[in-house]
Order: C-alpha cells, then structure tokens, then sequence
C-alpha cells in the first residue's frame, strides 16, 4: 500500500507538554489530510454513481414487486409482475423487434465501418482529414431530426423510397404495414448515423497496427488483400469487440427512431410491429400510469438481457485475447 | 491499518458521503407554508397548446394585484410527462393546471391529487356552462376537479376546388345537405371518387372519431368503469360505419407523414375538424391553398373531439386563489377573449350567445363563419361517459385495429378481434 509508506510514522514519545499547539494542530491537520482527502478526492465518483446510477436501479427494482400507480397507491405482490411478464406476447414481440433491427442495423454497419475505414487507412488516399469529418458529420445531427426526415423519406404516398423504387417498376410499399420494411426502415436511420462513427473508432484500431508488420508482409510478397486479411483483421479484433459492445448497447436502448417513425404512438405500427423494448418499458411504465411497476418489472428484463449479452461478448474478448 | 479495514471505511466513507446527498436533497422543501388568508404574491398556470390566456392573465393582475406567471408548453406530449412528475413527487405543479380530456379522465382514479372545487368557487356557475362538460369536470368521488374551457366541436373541412372538380356542390350549405347522415357522407364520397378516382376522406379512423361521439352512449367503459369494449353499441357502430368508408378513404392517419404531406397534394378532398385543427389544416396546406378550403357541418349532426378543464392541484398552498383565477379564465368574457386571441371554442353558455363570437369568420377557410357552425354543432354534442383509460384505449387498441383492416394488414374479424384483446390490457387500470 503505497499511501502508508508516505505516513510518517508517529513518534513513540509523547511530546513535550510545553511543545507549541500549533505545531500540533498542523500535526494532526497532515495526519488527517493523508488519511481521509483520498477519500474526498473519490467521493465526487460515488456521489454521482449513487445518485443517478445505483438508487434509481434498486428504487426500480423495488418498484418492480409492486403493483404502482404512478400517481396513486402502490401494493406489495412479490414476483407477480415477472411471472406476468414471462407470458406476455407482447414484451416477446418487443424482444424480437429489437433484437430484429439490432442484426440489420449492427452486422450491415460494422461490415461497411470496416470496409471505409480500411479505404481511409489507405497512405495513398489524399485530403484524409475532409474524408474523416466528413464521414463523421452524420453522427452530430440530432437523432430526432434524423428519425424525422427519414420518416419522410420512408413515407408512403410521397416518399423518394417510393418513388425510387417506382422507376424500377416496384410497387409502392407501405414501409410502416410489414415488419421486414419497417425493421429495415428504421435500421437503415441507425446505420445512417453510426456507420461514420464506428469507421472512426476502426481506423484509430488500424492506425494503432504497427506499420513494419506491412513492410514485412510486402516484403514476402504478400497481397492487399491477404494483408488486410492476415494482419488488419486479427490485430484489429480488439477494437472491433469494443465497437460490437457500443452497437449492442445502442441497439438495445432503440427508442427514438421507433417512436417517431411510428408518428410518436408508443406501440409502435398498427400490430405492433416494430415496437422495441424501450419502447414496451416506456408504454407500461410511464405512458400507462398504473402499471408503473409492471414497467419496471420490464427495465429489469431489459436489464438482464443486457448483462446476458455483454456476458457472451465478454466469453468472446477472452477467446479473442487467448 | 489492514486493507480491509480501510476498504470498509472507504466503502463507508463513500456511503455516508451519498447518505448525505441524498439527505440534503430531501431537505430542499417547503418552509415556507403561508399564513393563514395570507394573498399569494403570485399563482403560476400551466396550459398546453395555445389556450390564449396571455391577455387575460395580465388583466387579472392589474385587477387583483397578484403576479400570475403563465408557463406554456407546446405539445400535449411533453405536457403530460412533466404534470406526472409533479404529481408523483409532491411537488412543482402550477396552482392552476390545465388538463387536456384524456388527462383529466385518466387522473380522475386519483381524485385525491386534485382540490376539491366545490366548496372554492361560487355555486352558481354550475348553470354556467354546458351540462355535460361540467359534469366531466366531475370525478366518481363527487369532488369537482376542472372548471370547464373549451371543447373540440366538429365540423367538416372541404376542399373546394376539389369538390367543383367532380361536379359537386361547393357552397357549404349545399355540401352540409348532400351529408344528413353518415350514410349520405359515403355515397358522396363514392361520387367523388367515381368522378376523380381519387380519395375522398383522410381516413376512417377520422371517421370514427367523428361517430363515437355522436352515440350519446357508454363507450369504451360502462357508468361503473367496467370495460365493455366488446359489447358496447356505441364503440360497435363507430366501428362500422368507419371501417364501411375504407373504398374512399386515403388511408393517411391523422397527423402521419402522409397526412401532413396529403393536405399539399390534395390526397384527399375532406377531414374533421374540431375547431383547434383549423389552425392546423391551414399550416398543412400552406398560403397557396388558401381559400380553397371551407368548413360546413359535420354528418349526423354534432360531434366532439378534444377539449379541456382547469383544475387545481391539491399540492397547491393558495388553493382557494387559484379556484378564484381559474373562475376568472373559464368565465363567458375570458372565453371569447380566448377564442378570439387563439381559437378554442367556448363551453360557457353565455359565451356561446355572444355576438362577437358568433359573427366571427375565418379568412384562411373563405370567410366561413366558424363561431356560428362550430357554435350550433356545439349544441348538438351527446354527453357521454369517458372511463379512465379511454384514451390509451382508442389510440392503442381502437385505432390501431382499424387502421390494420384499413391497410389491409388483417380482416375486418381479425382486426376487431385484435381491438377487443388489446381493450382488456390498454382500459385496465
């Protein structure tokens, strides 16, 4: 412990009684100071942990053995709301919406991060700068402006979607009518945004490479392409779990787009069809005032599919590492 | 000093550290009860939309003396949200509370939140307003919880120039005679799309909004708040009169991408319009539409979509001022105030008669007069019983199902089939 080899250690006499107060004082201020401002120094972590990030998690899952009214009484029922909720087609059909979009929004975007940022890495390519703002620009605009102008352009009677596809002969679709339409709809918004960002954090990963690796490969007359397959991949695999985790988390938490595409109704499309979990939470728990707990109940889930997740990637990084 | 001794007071440390937070955040709260009688220096109102009070605010004032603070905000949907907070928190609510119809219904099973206006405000004014709107105002405990302010009386926006396009009539007394009934509202539809081919209403959820309130009926919920949706007359018809139109409708639902964008192209020639939505259907259509639109009476007579109450709520500490000023504002003077500043329609009887209101047109609409035909649809209006839930129950299971048969998505069997399950689970509370 590094901290008590800084203490000097107390002498073994007592002082002197006519020793000066003073010196004792700013004696016993040092001792203090040593002892307990690394403790102030952390608190500002455990303050804000707690606050925001501990308390509201125990006080939901509190809230989630009770039948509660947001604004009226609250009764005790145990585990009645999971027991509910294992058997609720409509927190299933959530999970499959979500999980849904996840595969087309993540799998589509990484390949295409990849792919951009092995371009960007590219010595000969010149203004990397611009390239590298400008494939981020996406990423700044308000996700609600994005959901908005996207819902446009996805719109039925009107949209360039459809009149894109109009002049290759395809029938008008109703994008918000099917869930193969509306998942690749909302997908498309989220790939829109993020693809320019995991590029970013990709090509820092590249950069990262050691550049005689290369030469070496060159030198033993190694292709582009068998470079980038035998040495960018693998030494990128770090990063790329780190940009999977991002994407998962995002993917889970899909709210805005969904919302609004469905025009703000919280059910998401006339049979529910593209109604993620966020969204089923935020329909018991704060659009439906009395079932408050049940929508806790349903923050957990959301919870424990996370951790269940970030559990396997973790397995990953460890073989990844081995 | 072991490591785990000073892990623990680290962890200790740390704990006490957020006890302390948490204990000062508590403490932030009211010493600050009035004395008894004691005038408040200032009364806050909180409204949604534009209720147009700003004028009637600064008047109360000057008369009074006491600062009234009106905070404003847009949309019902961050409204609702923060009114919850306050309320589940104890703290925060303006003194006088504007509460939206589905609101109020939905906080009327917790009467206990809301002051009890009753004994605060005069007696009399009972008789003031319409009998049916006060009565909402009502909740099951007999507490009265919203003075009455407007109401969202229907009537039926027309394209003009469309109309003349098919060989229809377009004056607005010839085109409310071609619609008595619902009936005659589909058979002119289906001339107008004979004549076109193109879509004659916006969509049928319109439609059955227009219906479900002309039943006078229970809808969704029977007098004791049991949820009768599969069984109810009332929700039956407005089902089957709107999913019958689906041959002319646009199937653009109401405030859709293709809605907004339909008023533009002219996707469809008529809407329903509560008097708040004209302001609407204006912006939509923009300045090159204008005068192309006009307003006539709605079929079957009457109809009402949206409206809202003042309420007090119980955490107020000048509960008896704040019934004194929302007495102020739902008064027949404030009222046409109100509807002339920004246009939502009277629910004081007295306001109803008044001269001003009535000879008040509307220039965006061919100087239709509005005060006179949302004025005379007002009269007509059926009361009926709205349960707790109502509005979770038409947004998210009524209006869904229809707009599934409208797009084909399922069968007029299944889409009822699926209304009636998602009732149950929405109209719960």
């Amino acid at each position: 412990m590094s901290l008590s080899a800084t203490t000097a250690p107390p002498s073994p006499a007592a002082p002197p009684p006519d020793a000066s107060s003073r010196r004792r004082r700013g004696y016993l201020l040092n001792r203090l100071d040593l002892k307990y401002s690394p403790y102030l120094y952390i608190a500002p972590f455990f303050l804000i942990f707690g606050t925001f990030g501990l308390y509201p998690m125990l006080r939901t899952a509190w809230m989630s053995l009770h039948d509660w009214d947001m604004i009226g009484d609250h009764t005790f029922i145990g585990l009645d709301n999971y027991t509910e909720l294992v058997s609720d087609e409509y927190f299933w059909n959530a999970l499959i919406n979500t999980f849904g979009i996840f595969a087309l929004s993540t799998i589509p975007q990484l390949l295409m991060a990849l792919f951009l940022a092995n371009l960007l890495n590219q010595t000969l390519l010149r203004a990397k700068t611009f390239f590298r703002m400008a494939i981020f620009v996406p990423n700044v605009v308000s996700v609600a402006a994005v959901a908005i102008v996207f819902g446009m352009l996805f719109q039925r009677d009107f949209g360039l979607f459809n009149w894109l596809l109009s002049l290759v002969g395809v029938d008008q679709i109703d994008w918000r009518a099917q869930e193969w339409s509306s998942w690749t709809a909302i997908a498309t918004m989220v790939n829109w945004r993020w693809t320019g960002y995991n590029t970013l954090i990709l090509l820092a990963g590249m950069q990262a490479i050691p550049k005689d690796l290369y030469e070496a490969a060159a030198i033993d007359g190694a292709s582009q392409w068998r470079q980038f397959w035998q040495i960018t991949l693998p030494m990128l695999k770090p990063t790329f779990i780190f940009v999977v985790i991002l994407s998962t988390i995002g993917g889970m938490q899909l709210f805005t787009e969904p919302l609004l595409f469905a025009n703000g109704s919280i059910i998401g499309g006339n049979q529910r069809e593209y109604q993620t979990l966020a969204m089923y939470m935020y329909e018991k728990g704060i659009y439906n005032l009395s079932t408050a707990g049940y929508g806790a109940a349903v923050a957990w889930a959301i919870f424990m599919i996370i951790v269940f997740v970030s559990l396997i990637n973790f397995v990953l990084v460890r073989r990844a590492a081995k | 000093m072991s490591l785990t001794t000073r892990r623990s007071r680290m962890a200790a440390t740390a704990l006490a550290a957020v006890l302390v937070a948490s204990g000062l955040a508590a403490c932030g709260n009211d010493d600050d009860a009035p004395a008894e009688g004691e005038k408040p220096a200032k009364l806050v109102v909180d409204t949604f939309g534009e209720m147009g009070y700003d004028e009637l605010v600064k008047q109360y004032e000057q008369q009074t003396g006491i600062k009234v603070e009106l905070r404003k905000t847009a949309q019902l949907g961050e409204y609702r949200p923060k009114l919850v907070r306050y309320l589940a928190t104890g703290k925060g609510a303006a003194d006088v509370t504007a509460l939206e119809e589905g609101i109020l219904n939905e906080f009327k099973a917790n009467p206990r939140n809301w002051a009890d206006l009753n004994p605060l405000v005069s007696s009399e004014i009972a008789d003031d307003y319409l009998p049916w709107k006060w009565e909402l105002g009502k909740a099951p405990d007999g507490r009265l919880i919203g003075l009455p302010t407007d109401v969202g009386s229907l009537a039926v926006c027309y394209r003009k120039d469309l109309f003349e396009a098919a060989g229809l009539p377009t004056e607005r007394d010839a085109v409310a005679a071609l619609w008595p009934d619902w009936n005659g509202f589909h058979q002119t539809g289906q001339k107008y799309k004979q004549a076109t081919g193109k879509a004659f209403v916006d969509s049928i959820t319109a439609v059955s909004n227009g219906v479900l309130f002309q039943q006078g009926t229970d809808l969704f919920y029977d007098k004791e708040n049991n949820i009768i949706a599969d069984s109810s007359p009332g929700v039956k018809a407005a089902w089957d009169t709107a999913t019958s139109m689906v041959d002319i409708s646009a199937k653009a639902s109401t405030w859709s991408p293709e809605w907004s964008g339909g008023f533009k192209q002219g996707t469809f020639a008529t809407t329903f319009c509560p008097s708040w939505m004209l302001g609407i259907v204006a912006d939509n259509s923009g300045e090159a539409n204008k005068g192309k639109w006009d307003v006539a009476a709605v079929p079957g007579g009457g109809g009402n979509w949206g409206g809202s109450w003042l309420a007090v709520p119980e955490q107020s500490k000048y509960q008896k001022e704040a019934a004194k000023l929302a007495e102020f504002l739902t008064n027949a003077t404030s009222q046409v105030e109100a509807f002339k500043a920004k246009g939502p329609l009277p629910t004081n009887l007295e306001a109803l008669k008044n001269e001003a209101f009535l000879s008040y047109t509307n220039e965006y609409f061919s100087n239709a007069p509005t005060g006179k035909i949302f004025g005379e649809s007002v009269a007509q209006i059926q009361p009926v019983h709205l349960g707790p839930k109502h509005q979770a129950v038409k947004e998210n299971a009524f209006e869904p199902a229809m707009r599934a048969f409208e797009n084909g998505q399922a069968s007029k069997d299944k889409a009822w089939e699926q209304f009636t399950k998602d009732a149950q689970t929405q109209g719960a509370f």
